[in-house]
């Protein structure tokens, strides 16, 4: 098992240090989310492939759990996939997700792009995870294994290394 | 304060314990009441239990996924009434016997099927009063690498193979 930071093997995800790309993406047929809304708060973008792959195993049902964990570190947690927005809707309702699924699905697939992730072969996001500081720079991504949920580990660790981090920042000041 | 919790390994001052203390093979189980793939790994892990017999040491911890289902939080929180009771394995077992039934009500009649004192176990499973142990189990399987259930670890290694009786003999003996 592996989660540690880095992507061997995968040269065009963006890394550490990078600005995260912003967007803005419907979260409701008739609703957007831009990256930008949540500047000074750390943001995790869990990219992933589907909708509706397997539950008991399934990565956004974890991290549906894990909500008052990402709030410990004021973190908002997104889902992005290329399904449409009413498809994301239908997914969240039968799961209970609390926290909102992005339809990057017009021009498909772009947001997915712009951070290095899209499959082309099969016209989907890969599973792909970043944690993005309060600034938008993004301080950890990883890729997984399409099959494979990547868990929260990376995650809690990345978000604890950036508290530590902030906190370091604000006691030099 | 977050707090770290890095226990791969069973705990036998923490957990549950079935089998020996001393069992030189250790199987720890991350598991879910409502969850039918935990249901159906149960009785393979019974089988397992009685054939290595005292060389292992089985231990379970809750990683309920209280969104999709329902009635796995107070499941959970049941088994360790029946824990404070003295009877975790007993609650535990009837509860993956009975996958249809984990309402409240059906929670109750476990209780009473197994002699506890009823009035208590639903009483302290209506105040959450095992609620943070469950939240403890359940980070501590998030970071030791936990993504859904069941998640089996070996002497502290998680097993990703195939969950069946031969596969998993043979990974539990080769250790």
């Amino acid at each position: 098992m592996s989660t540690t930071t880095g992507n061997p093997g995968h040269s065009s995800v963006l890394g550490p240090g990078t600005p995260a790309p912003d967007f803005s993406l419907r979260c409701t047929p008739d609703q957007s989310v831009s990256l930008s809304e949540f500047r000074g708060q750390p943001v995790v973008l869990a990219f992933y492939p589907a909708d509706w792959s397997p539950v008991c195993g399934d990565q956004m049902a974890l991290y549906n759990e894990m909500l008052d964990e990402f709030q410990e570190f004021q973190a908002e947690v997104v889902g992005i996939s290329v399904d449409g927005a009413w498809c994301h809707g239908a997914f969240a309702k039968q799961n209970k997700l609390h926290f909102p699924l992005l339809a990057d699905f017009e021009p498909k697939g772009a947001v997915a792009r712009a951070y290095g992730v899209y499959d082309e072969k099969d016209g989907t996001c890969e599973r792909a995870l970043f944690v993005i500081d309060s600034a938008g720079i993004i301080h950890w991504s990883y890729v997984s294994p399409t099959g494979i949920n990547p868990g929260a580990n990376g995650i809690l660790s990345a978000l604890e290394d950036l508290k530590a981090k902030s906190e370091t920042t604000a006691a030099a000041k | 304060m977050s707090t770290r919790i890095p226990l791969r390994l069973p705990d036998p001052e923490r957990d549950h314990i079935s089998g020996s203390a001393d069992g030189l093979i250790r199987l720890l189980e991350y598991g879910d009441y409502e969850c039918p793939f935990c249901g159906e790994v149960q009785p393979i892990l019974k089988e397992i239990q009685r054939r290595l017999g005292d060389d292992l040491l089985f231990a379970f911890r809750h990683f309920p996924l209280t969104n999709i289902h329902p009635h796995a939080e107070h499941a959970a929180e049941t088994a360790e009434a029946a824990g404070a009771q003295g009877n975790f394995w007993g609650m535990h077992d009837l509860l993956f016997e009975n996958q249809g039934a984990l309402k409240d009500e059906d929670l109750a009649e476990n209780a009473a099927e197994l002699g506890l004192d009823e009035t208590r176990l639903i009483r302290e499973v209506t105040s959450g009063v095992y609620a943070p142990r469950i939240r403890e189990d359940f980070k501590s399987g998030v970071r030791g690498g936990v993504n859904g259930t069941p998640t089996l670890f070996i002497s502290g290694e998680r097993y990703d193979g195939a969950r069946d009786l031969k596969h998993l003999l043979n990974a539990l003996t080769a250790k």
